[in-house]
């Protein structure tokens, strides 16, 4: 635990250290949710509609930006060979980036969230909800997202192969996710796409360990 | 949890033998790169590998850290296979290729250090990795700042902050000054002198180390040259 915890420590510091690369994820997400209203008009209720998909749509595009160098720079330096020979589990290894890219991609994102909530005039009640989502949401995305970039190691092209096999998988986090936000403000219960939201992250964290492990092992042959 | 250094599992008349292989071969992307490579270490013993470029240096190296499979032949710790315990063998092995490893944005202490929790090892281990190799002065510099044989020290000094019984050096020597060698050499005598293995790829003679070593000569294992219909079909 001490060893996940220090790779993770590494990474924060790292991102800290180069923290311009944070800003970018953000001021994306914020950039593509602020286009719409100028394609499809200020009007109010179109807004308030289209509202929560796109805080969504948003948040994913955002977080593939970061995803190919998870691993690639790892690999390209030579850490990946060492890292592998540590105590730490290559599925260990796998979970810790996956922390670390939610930390410093996802975390920030749901933090910009309401800023978004408030250009499309979504009700303040709305606004726990599609934050809760949104933290459950992007910490599925984040390993599923590692899966794909450990799997897309030493593959040429890593970088457009990367969204191929992501975007399918985050379809039904993008589903529940939009939906939990669209039952509340329809007056429904967003209980449900919330437990499904759960239950989508605790599927998706041995996926991310298991795949993501094998991806590893195979980049080092 | 480690087995005590006199549990020989082999024959208990031979001296102990740590590592063994017996006819390696070893495949990648489906290509031969060597066969029927043998050699023995026991504690403290050191094997120095040779051969041309492309002879399958590099290869063996990664094959014996784990990294690839294992494609003919077996491959013994104390006479038990290693991939009996894939994670057994990554504890007790330390890897050092042609990539130093090395973070930009990170400084020298902070790399080790990094390296030192990762292997649950104790802070002072850092500060003595960085006496081994000279490397107080740089200690705080980014590792943006380094040049490349500063680079490689750090990446030498990384060996000894977490002890290990095999080493496996991919040409260590590259980039390295005289009084740098000669830290190597010291930080190799203390690893053997511990007990430690030492099994090293290099074009260059390192006094000290090559000359009191086995050698492989690589170029002596050349695979039979595949069947150049069978790859064509």
């Amino acid at each position: 635990m001490k060893s996940w915890l220090a790779l993770i420590g590494r990474d924060l510091r790292l991102a800290w250290r180069q923290r311009g690369d944070l800003f970018m994820a953000v001021s994306f997400f914020l950039l593509v949710a602020a286009l719409f209203p100028f394609a499809l008009g200020p009007e109010p209720n179109l807004l308030l509609r289209i509202g929560p998909g796109v805080v969504w749509v948003a948040a994913l595009l955002a977080l593939l930006l970061s995803l190919e160098r998870l691993f690639a720079l790892e690999q390209e330096d030579g850490s990946l060979d060492l890292l592998l020979l540590s105590p730490l589990p290559a599925e260990a290894i796998v979970l810790a980036k996956a922390a670390s890219h939610w930390l410093t991609t996802g975390l920030p994102l749901v933090l910009a969230a309401p800023i978004v909530a408030l250009i499309y005039n979504l009700p303040f009640d709305g606004y726990g909800v599609l934050l809760l989502s949104l933290l459950l949401g992007t910490a599925s995305l984040s390993l599923f997202g590692a899966t794909g970039a450990a799997l897309c190691l030493g593959a040429r092209r890593g970088g457009v192969l990367l969204p191929l096999l992501v975007l399918p998988l985050a379809v039904p986090v993008l589903i529940f996710g939009t939906a939990a936000v669209d039952a509340m403000l329809a007056g429904l219960a967003a209980r449900p796409h919330l437990l499904l939201l759960s239950a989508l992250l605790l599927l998706a964290l041995p996926i991310a360990a298991f795949a993501g492990a094998a991806g590893l092992r195979q980049a080092a042959e | 949890m480690g087995t005590p250094n006199d549990m020989a599992t082999g024959d208990e008349s031979l001296p102990a033998r740590q590592l063994e292989a017996r006819e390696l071969g070893c495949l990648r992307g489906g290509w031969p790169i060597f066969a029927g490579v043998t050699f023995a270490l026991s504690a403290g013993e050191a094997l120095v590998l040779v051969g041309t470029n492309g002879s399958g240096k590099s290869s063996l190296l990664r094959l014996l850290a784990g990294y690839l499979p294992v494609a003919a032949g077996e491959l013994l710790w104390r006479g038990v296979p290693l991939s009996k315990d894939p994670d057994l063998h990554r504890s007790r092995t330390r890897y050092l290729g042609h990539l130093d490893a090395i973070k930009a944005a990170l400084t020298p202490r902070e790399d080790l250090s990094f390296w030192a929790q990762l292997h649950a090892q104790p802070d002072r281990r850092v500060e003595a990795a960085l006496a081994a190799f000279s490397l107080q002065e740089l200690a705080d510099r980014p590792g943006r700042m380094l040049s490349a044989g500063q680079r490689r020290r750090l990446a030498l000094a990384r060996l000894t902050v977490s002890p290990a019984p095999l080493w496996l050096l991919d040409e260590p020597t590259v980039g390295l000054d005289t009084a740098s060698q000669k830290a190597l050499v010291a930080a190799i005598a203390r690893h053997r002198a511990a007990g430690g293995m030492l099994i090293m790829a290099t074009h260059q003679a390192l006094p000290g180390v090559t000359d009191a070593a086995q050698r492989l000569d690589m170029n002596r294992y050349r695979p039979l040259p595949p069947d150049p219909e069978a790859l064509l079909l």
